[in-house]
């Protein structure tokens, strides 16, 4: 695979006479592809992190967004009277699109997980819930409080405040996590470049003495070795990508009951995002190797 | 007070290759090189001569900007080098031709592509043609294709001087180039280094083989330069 990479950018960036003037560096050459190969995929996977988790955020945000529960309890042979009050309260609130009590089945849904399949909902004193929709206006929450107070005092409203913000907060935490995690990479894979580079320059020191002697220029000189190095980032960068990929595809799909981590991966045009990290640990390697180069040359000579 | 000025005896108004003004050098640990003044002048032919560790090849280096004086002026080309850009120490290269004993060559080329280096790094190419007369004219046309570590010293040292012309310098500068060879060998390299000073090229030849001295100055008015007591001298007594 990063044979038949590494002949297509050959026929794409045909090599110059200032490659053939720098003897193969040896080690550094693997080195070089495989660092940035490792910190592509682990980028892959911080990337899918933070767009998972920008999703999520979005998702929850929206779903709870507009939705709210109105909680009901109540003495047994009051229960159905107030519940009737909240919906008719409910049903002349301006910003409420719908509202409707959760029936005994979607009651024991909700409480399968918890108490198992076979709990009898009708003779536990179970609060009834009322699922509120809003109409995207939005309703006075206040008012409404106050109108359930007096309507229905054994009903509460739940607007969903309490955990919309820490989860909409948790995942904005995440997603900063993940595009730091992916500066982090970026950084230490310029660091390794260029140490790989600094390597490089000076087990070549006698080379760029002579080339030095015959006239040439720093730029020249640095060229080789940028290119050298940009094309090696290039190379092992596409192949960590395309591992990274194949590690994400490989991910348990994401289940409703499997929570955060089985969604973990990309949607959509998201898929594309890791084909820009190449060039970017490409554009890397090119800032790290030249400044690397050109400070070396001003010590050597 | 040792001092030599080559333009006594060139034209007036012709400028000079190299020139020192009050050099001198200090490595850090003493003075190697001191108060030299001097001029080199187009198409001149020099020998410099001294005891080993005399100082013969920082004075080389000093001619081609790889090392700068500690005090003085050295002017290559009308231009001091203290305010030479690296870029333009690397421009003022292209124009100065140097031969080292120990030659320096890039091991994982052929020797074509060696002697062909300076036009490399200069972006500019030469005809196969002229690159083969040049290694034929250095006895080399059979062996282009061999790396340097399969030469002989001989073959590095004619590869080295061809490396050194291939740019057409108006100067060249050998640091002991028959220090590793025979007398026959040394000869033909002497009788290359002629004629280019016969085609005009100002030569300057750092050497503590008198026989060659002689032996050049019987084919060219070659100057004798010694450096003595950190100081250059022009050799007074015929050799």
């Amino acid at each position: 695979m990063k044979a038949v990479l590494a002949s297509v950018l050959a026929r794409l960036v045909p090599a110059e006479p200032a490659d053939a003037v720098v003897p193969p560096s040896g080690h550094t050459a693997w080195l070089t592809s495989f660092t940035a190969g490792a910190m592509t995929f682990l980028a892959v996977f911080a990337l899918a992190l933070s767009l998972a988790s920008g999703c999520l955020a979005d998702r929850w945000s929206a779903a709870l967004e507009r939705t709210a529960t109105v909680r009901l309890s109540a003495p047994e042979d009051q229960i159905e009277l107030q519940l009737t009050a909240v919906l008719g309260v409910l049903a002349t609130t301006p910003g409420i699109e719908s509202a409707r009590a959760l029936t005994d089945e979607e009651s024991r849904a909700l409480l399968e997980p918890w108490f198992g399949p076979d709990l009898p909902v009708e003779t536990v004193p179970l609060p009834r819930l009322i699922e509120v929709v809003e109409d995207g206006s939005g309703y006075d929450g206040t008012g409404l409080r106050q109108r359930l107070a007096a309507e229905a005092p054994g009903a509460v409203l739940d607007d969903h405040t309490r955990w919309r913000e820490p989860m909409a907060e948790a995942a904005a935490r995440l997603r900063l996590l993940g595009l730091l995690s992916i500066g982090l990479i970026g950084a230490a894979m310029a660091a390794m470049i260029t140490l790989a580079a600094n390597a490089s320059l000076a087990a070549t020191a006698q080379v760029i003495k002579v080339l030095r002697l015959v006239g040439a220029r720093d730029a020249y000189i640095a060229r080789a070795f940028v290119r050298r190095f940009t094309l090696r980032a290039l190379t092992g960068s596409a192949a960590g990508a395309i591992a990274g990929l194949v590690g994400v595809i490989l991910l348990p799909a994401a289940q409703p009951a499997g929570g955060f981590l089985t969604g973990l991966g990309f949607q959509g045009a998201g898929w594309l995002w890791p084909f820009v990290l190449p060039p970017l640990a490409a554009l890397v390697a090119f800032v790290a190797t030249r400044a690397a180069a050109l400070r070396t040359l001003r010590e050597l000579t | 007070m040792g001092e030599y000025r080559a333009g006594n005896w060139v034209g007036a108004g012709r400028p000079f290759m190299i020139s020192f003004d009050n050099v001198a050098y200090n490595y850090g640990g003493g003075e190697l090189l001191s108060d030299m003044t001097l001029r080199l002048a187009p198409g001149s032919f020099h020998f410099l001569t001294g005891p080993s560790g005399a100082g013969k090849t920082t004075f080389l280096k000093l001619s081609y900007a790889e090392l700068l004086p500690t005090a003085g002026h050295v002017t290559l080309f009308d231009r001091d080098v203290h305010g030479l850009t690296r870029d333009d120490v690397a421009m003022t290269r292209r124009r100065i031709g140097v031969v080292h004993q120990d030659c320096q060559f890039l091991d994982h080329l052929s020797l074509t592509a060696n002697v062909a280096l300076p036009l490399t790094v200069a972006g500019r190419h030469t005809g196969e043609g002229d690159l083969a007369d040049l290694l034929a004219w250095v006895g080399l046309d059979k062996l282009s294709a061999a790396l340097p570590p399969s030469l002989s010293s001989g073959e590095r040292q004619r590869a080295a001087l061809a490396r050194a012309i291939i740019m057409g310098p108006d100067v060249i500068l050998a640091d002991e180039p028959t220090g590793n060879l025979d007398w026959e060998m040394s000869l033909r390299l002497l009788t290359l280094l002629v004629e280019l000073n016969k085609m005009g090229k100002t030569v300057l030849v750092a050497t503590h083989d008198l026989n060659l001295i002689r032996q050049a100055k019987s084919q060219v008015p070659a100057r004798v330069l010694r450096i003595a007591k950190r100081r250059v001298q022009l050799s007074g007594a015929d050799l």
